[in-house]
């Protein structure tokens, strides 16, 4: 196997789900091991109008370093930030915000917005849950990857 | 063009984004890093006086992710964005987005880039202001027929290029007639599936070329800074791996010659910011092969030699229009040398000292601890040096290859002191085909 045999085999490892891979061929063997243990889920986002605007956002791989930073208690599971932009809580600024904490959600329920370029990307659920805790503020600028719901899956 | 610039975000990753905020820093610019989850612990982002996670590891989805980085500029209040070198600093439609954002983008107009990104395009550029091309079709070839005529007139070898290529990609050499209609399909379809555009062109293939570019800096008001060449003969498959200046193939004639070819291109061009024209050498004569929009990684060679901070200037120039060098503040002195050391594994970097002592500079984002990904361009550092001239330069380059410590991963730093103590280097009469004579 060569060198770059090994970055792409590296590349497709990551990639996948798997926690570990063997490969052995003769007079070469090679052990991969996933450094990911923390269990993040991320909310599928859907840009809302206009619809001249809508542009498809690739779905988030579940490995978020800005995450880690965040305590989670029990087996409650963090929402990430799919995209950078703004993190608001109510589609308008005099409207109610989607959720509060203790909010029971199904799935497709809107939980934010997040503003990147104009374009207001609206995050949905991907299960039902309930918000544990609300881990961004309203207006405030989420990284990639930022927690903004802490959640009990139901 | 006045535009007072605060704080700048950085769209790039490793060793140049770890440059360009040590000018910053220096210029008083407040910077804002950004990163993939895969660099959350990478130096720029240490070292910025922000950092922002723009998308997972990949390079498509992160440091190419132009809304990512336009989101991040604007909800950190920066006024202007360095895209560095590679990823889109080329790209006329981020230039464009950029300024169409309101913010001051350190690199080309995109009406600048479109015009020289297109190898064509470029060539008639140069043509236009007296430049000498390379014997060739000067235009696209439609059919097989024209490439028939074409090689007819300027003879074999010859060389199909695509007009939107760039690293080898998409290039063919033809000895023999008999192969060029075959040729030029398979290029053409090359072309079409690496750059969707399938526009190719002929050229007569220089056997034993040497790779001289010359640096310069423009205010976008006329004013032309020459700040000599670099000699980047050493390649292997197209990528530079050291960079010298001056050129041992250049002779004062020719250097003379090539400064008022490249100052004269630029005028015309309304030019602001750094930018660099490659020519091809051969026997005495120079040929304009392409120009470069953006810094180049080899361009603290020219830093040692004239003594200019490249990026600094740049920065003046695409924000405000203004240069704190002149022509004749600008001295070209002795001899200087950059090594490129490149990651042959990934993997965690267990110790790191780079080399010391008089007129050495390193460039890295390299430091003990710290992980080189697999997701990136496997460069992981640059030694320059500078000397009074060539002889002194090389012992001095030997000496800190030997003196640097990368341990956890390998790297090509035998290699690089195999080229640099060879005989064929070291006697400076070689060609861009000198990696394969020596590592055969």
């Amino acid at each position: 196997m060569n060198q770059k045999q090994i970055f792409e085999l590296i590349e497709k490892f990551e990639e996948s789900n798997l926690s570990e891979l063997k490969v052995e061929t003769e007079g070469f063997k090679i052990k991969l091991k996933s450094a990911n243990t923390i269990p993040v889920v991320t909310a599928a986002p859907v840009a809302i109008p206009p619809a001249a605007y809508q542009q498809p956002i690739t779905a988030v791989p579940s490995e978020a370093a800005a995450a880690a930073a965040v305590e989670v208690s029990g087996n409650n599971e963090i929402i990430t930030s799919p995209i950078v932009g703004s993190f608001y809580r109510a589609p308008a600024t005099d409207a109610p915000p989607f959720v509060e904490e203790g909010s029971q959600i199904q799935t497709g329920d809107s939980i934010c917005i997040i503003e990147a370029m104009k374009i207001m990307n609206k995050l949905e659920a991907e299960f039902p849950c309930e918000i544990v805790k609300i881990l961004a503020e309203n207006g405030q600028m989420v990284e990639y990857g930022a927690p903004l719901f802490e959640v009990r899956r139901k | 063009m006045r535009n007072i610039i605060r704080s700048l975000l950085i769209a790039n990753r490793g060793e140049i984004a770890v440059r360009i905020i040590r000018t910053c820093q220096e210029m008083g610019l407040r910077t804002v890093a950004v990163y993939s989850q895969a660099d959350a612990d990478a130096l720029h982002v240490r070292m910025a006086d922000q950092a922002v996670c723009i998308g997972p590891p990949s390079s498509a989805d992160s440091y190419l992710n132009q809304n990512a980085l336009l989101t991040a500029a604007m909800s950190t209040g920066c006024d202007a964005i360095h895209p560095g070198v590679g990823f889109l600093s080329e790209n006329a439609d981020f230039a464009a987005a950029v300024q169409e954002s309101g913010l001051v983008f350190i690199g080309a107009e995109a009406s600048t880039i479109r015009q020289l990104g297109d190898k064509i395009q470029a060539k008639k550029t140069a043509k236009a202001a007296g430049l000498p091309l390379i014997p060739g079709s000067e235009g696209p070839i439609e059919n097989v027929d024209d490439a028939i005529k074409t090689a007819e007139k300027i003879g074999t070898p010859l060389i199909v290029k695509a007009a939107a290529g760039g690293g080898g990609r998409g290039m063919r050499i033809i000895r023999n007639p008999v192969e060029l209609e075959e040729n030029i399909r398979i290029a053409s379809a090359e072309a079409l599936s690496f750059f969707s555009d399938g526009t190719i062109f002929l050229e007569r293939y220089l056997e034993n070329p040497r790779h001289v570019e010359v640096q310069v800096l423009s205010d976008g008001k006329g004013e032309v800074i020459y700040l000599g060449e670099r000699d980047c003969s050493v390649q292997r498959n197209y990528q530079k791996l050291l960079e010298e200046s001056p050129s041992t193939a250049v002779n004062s004639k020719l250097r003379e010659t090539m400064k008022k070819d490249v100052v004269r291109l630029f005028r015309k061009l309304k030019y602001a910011g750094a930018a660099t024209v490659e020519f091809l050498v051969e026997n005495n004569h120079h040929y304009f092969m392409e120009v470069n929009t953006r810094v180049q990684v080899e361009h603290p060679v020219t830093e040692l030699t004239t003594g200019v901070d490249i990026i600094r200037e740049q920065i003046l120039a695409c924000s405000e229009g203004r240069m704190d060098i002149t022509q004749n503040s600008v001295k070209i002195n002795g001899y200087a040398l950059e090594t490129r050391i490149n990651a042959l594994t990934p993997g965690k970097v267990s110790a790191f000292e780079a080399p010391g002592g008089p007129f050495v500079r390193t460039d890295t984002f390299l430091y003990p601890g710290c992980s080189v990904s697999p997701h990136y361009d496997s460069m992981v550092a640059k030694v320059i040096i500078w000397a009074p001239d060539r002889k002194t330069g090389l012992s001095r380059m030997s000496r800190a290859l030997k003196e640097i410590r990368i341990e956890g991963i390998s790297t090509n730093i035998e290699e690089q002191l195999t080229i640099l103590e060879s005989p064929q280097f070291r006697s400076g009469r070689f060609s861009t085909s000198l990696y394969g004579e020596i590592m055969s």
